[in-house]
């Protein structure tokens, strides 16, 4: 009964105009694919590792599998799904269209990211599937570039290649928010997931080559012995950890950043309210990825640092609590007298910011030297970064593929199951992780496979979270892909939404937009679609 | 149909939107080759400042008038870099082509020498590793310091051949007729990326070879 219209998923067909395509939208989804693929990858360890740490002794796996086990799992969480997630699928798709532009700046270099990624994520697959890593997603010096007996140059490489997918994908978010806006799209009028994608950006641009210098040097030292890292030869392992921090922290605002944009414009959308004090907001990001390129000896307090420098990192982490918290209450007075509606991708932000701050205040009593003396290196970190990075980032990335899931794919998913998962991943969520705090707290120490048998309870509780979790993750992955076929034609703008992605019919054309839009306003104008409505209904 | 409009790519309004465009993008990967040479830069500082006169002493194990030599023909192949960019400005294309093969030369010449440097260097037993040998007081550390000149040095000459490599294609493509004076960018974006290479071994020199010579 449609009517045919031509768009970007039926413009071309077969296996070559996708591997050929320069169209953002598509390359959006081939990543999305990769991602996925990653993400269960990913899951996958971390379903072994939990199991294994159902009982206190080691009877699934021995010790140093589980090295591998944890190791793997963090190398493939943080550089193959985390970073590129929201920015290479959602930010792909959407920062054209939200500024009104007909592609990214560079299209071919979009498109070799996704090349590069692949790559970069055949090499690692290679390495783990031959044997696997077991230093740490950290790469610890000496052990790694001396002692260990794995597959690190590998993994590195690996890492190496895929951090030009990351360092292509900034560049090009830069250069098109700078130069590719349609007539009227101010700065000020951009929404907030621009300026967050910006901002990751930034950092993804200046922080990425420093990791990239770092493993190549653990990789020549581990190949040819120069000792830049090697104590026995007059190295420094702590240069490295600098090295190392100086990108690894900052990249954790690369993986929560995009997440804070998609939740500004869920909170939005479904307060029908335009944001509570959008300069604030879109500045905060900047703040952020400026702040936190000094903050990484905040990792270093028990490493021999000098204290000196560790009280200025205590200060300046505490520093970078400020623009997250404006966020958090912006988006909290956003609510205030909003209409509020309970759709999946709001319930997916709302668990966001509930989860956030858990993992922000966390961050604090981490940054706090004496506190961090205690539970260093415990379960409390581990559970404080689970905090932001799934139920952070992760929350926002499901909520925003549920929210723009309709422009992608042109179908409706099913709400009630939506809701349903998403109610799954929060309580599964916070079943795993809660418990950890408390773990680490009580001393239990984390990579390890054992553990002292007063831990057991917790322990079971933890993997028994997981396993709900697991079931949370599945059933989006289900429901969704079950919509493409049977999901009920969306419509151009079913959430009702004002950006300029929802002008555009669903799927979008290739080209995003008949003809270039015109912007006369700002962003989410929701109080002059409201009165447009209730004139419609007088 | 005029040349500049064929050379528009789709999603760009004007030429001049997309000359803006690759102007920045070029800008902002330099930047990412700052950060990451500075982290090598950032290892040598910390090593220079704590071995101090191992650092001198290994220093001057290194050839100042070939390293002299090699900058100034990196300076000079900088000047004919910066006169193709001007060439393809005003359209000559013979000039485009002679001045880009001797931007090439010159780099080639470079290599050359370092080449042979390192050659030097291997005879001498300074490479890095279980056959490292250092007569001096200070051996260990001077091992620090060979590292870091093999490492940085040969991270600036890797750049080096992916700009020859990045000018022979220029010379093709300036061959097949597809720059014009209204479109010349990647001509221009080769220039400032030889640049840079340029200027990171201006960086290198004093701090490699000249860091206690008075």
């Amino acid at each position: 009964m449609d009517i045919y219209r031509e768009h970007y998923l039926n413009c071309s067909y077969g296996v070559r105009s996708w591997l050929l395509t320069k169209d953002h939208k598509r390359i959006a989804l081939l990543f999305l694919m990769s991602i996925t693929l990653f993400f269960f990858l990913g899951g996958a360890f971390a379903v072994l590792i939990r199991l294994e740490l159902l009982t206190p002794q080691g009877d699934l796996v021995q010790a140093e599998t589980y090295n591998k086990l944890f190791t793997m799992h963090g190398v493939i969480m943080v550089f193959f799904f985390l970073i590129p997630s929201i920015p290479s699928v959602l930010g792909n798709f959407l920062l054209p269209m939200m500024i009104g532009a007909r592609d990214l700046a560079f299209p071919r270099l979009n498109l070799l990211s996704w090349y590069i990624y692949t790559i970069g994520g055949l090499f690692t697959l290679g390495a783990v599937f031959s044997g696997g890593v077991d230093t740490g997603w950290t790469f610890y010096t000496p052990y790694s570039s001396v002692y260990a007996n794995s597959h690190v140059i590998a993994t590195a490489v690996g890492i190496f290649i895929t951090g030009f997918s990351s360092i292509l994908t900034g560049l090009n978010f830069i250069v098109t928010t700078h130069k590719m806006r349609a007539p009227g799209m101010t700065w000020f009028r951009l929404p907030l997931f621009v300026w967050s994608s910006y901002a990751t950006a930034i950092i993804m641009v200046l922080g990425t080559p420093v990791i990239a210098i770092t493993l190549l040097l653990v990789g020549v030292e581990r190949a040819f012995g120069i000792g830049i890292f090697d104590p026995r030869l007059g190295g420094d392992p702590l240069l490295f950890q600098h090295l190392f921090w100086f990108y690894s922290h900052p990249a954790v605002y690369i993986m929560v950043l995009p997440g804070m944009g998609v939740v500004s414009e869920l909170v939005t959308c479904f307060s029908r309210k335009r944001v509570f004090g959008y300069s604030f907001v879109a500045f905060s990001s900047v703040a952020i990825a400026v702040l936190g390129f000094l903050v990484w000896g905040h990792h270093m307090f028990v490493s021999g640092q000098s204290p000196y420098a560790g009280m200025i990192f205590s200060f300046l982490s505490f520093m970078v609590a400020i623009p997250s918290a404006v966020k958090v209450f912006n988006w909290t007075a956003t609510l205030y007298k909003g209409s509020v509606s309970y759709d999946a991708p709001m319930l997916y932000a709302m668990g966001f910011i509930g989860l956030f701050t858990t993992g922000g205040l966390t961050g604090l009593f981490l940054a706090t030297i004496a506190v961090d003396v205690h539970v260093h290196d415990t379960y409390f970190v581990v559970a404080h970064f689970h905090y932001i990075m799934v139920g952070g980032t992760v929350m926002a990335y499901l909520g925003g593929i549920h929210y723009w899931w309709p422009k992608i794919s042109g179908k409706l998913y099913p709400e009630g199951w939506a809701r349903f998962a998403a109610l799954v991943v929060f309580v599964g969520f916070n079943l795993t992780f809660f418990p950890q705090f408390i773990l680490g707290y009580l001393g239990m120490p984390r990579r390890y496979h054992a553990y002292p048998a007063e831990f057991q309870v917790l322990n079971v509780m933890s993997t028994a979270g997981a396993s709900i979790l697991a079931v949370g993750y599945v059933l989006p992955m289900v429901y969704l892909i079950w919509s493409i076929r049977y999901g009920k034609t969306a419509g151009d703008n079913p959430w009702d939404a004002t950006g300029l992605e929802w002008q555009t019919p669903s799927p979008p054309p290739t080209e995003n937009f008949a003809a270039t839009p015109v912007v006369g306003w700002d962003a989410y104008d929701y109080g002059a679609k409201e009165e447009e409505k209730e004139l419609q209904v007088v | 149909m005029s040349n500049s409009s064929t050379a528009l790519a789709h999603q760009f309004d004007d030429i001049e939107q997309q000359h803006e465009s690759d102007s920045l993008g070029m800008w902002i990967f330099l930047a990412t080759e700052i950060l990451f040479f500075g982290g090598m830069f950032l290892g040598y500082s910390v090593y220079r400042a704590v071995y101090s006169p191992a650092f001198s002493e290994a220093s001057r194990r290194l050839d100042v008038l070939l390293g002299g030599i090699n900058t100034a023909v990196l300076l000079c192949s900088s000047l004919t870099m910066a006169l193709a960019v001007r060439a393809a400005q005003l359209g000559g294309r013979r000039t485009v082509i002679a001045l880009l093969i001797a931007t090439i030369v010159l780099g080639s010449v470079f290599l050359g020498i370092k080449a042979f440097e390192y050659y030097q260097k291997y005879e001498e037993h300074f490479i890095p590793g279980p056959h490292f040998e250092f007569a001096g007081a200070n051996g260990r550390h001077a091992q620090i310091f060979f590292s870091f000149y093999f490492v940085m040095t040969g991270m600036h000459a890797l750049h080096m051949v992916v700009g020859i490599g990045i000018m022979l294609t220029m010379i093709w493509l300036t061959k097949r007729r597809r720059f014009s004076p209204e479109y010349y960018f990647p001509i221009e974006m080769t220039g400032l990326y030889w640049h840079f290479v340029d200027i990171v071994w201006v960086f290198l020199f004093p701090l490699l070879y000249l860091v206690d010579r008075s």
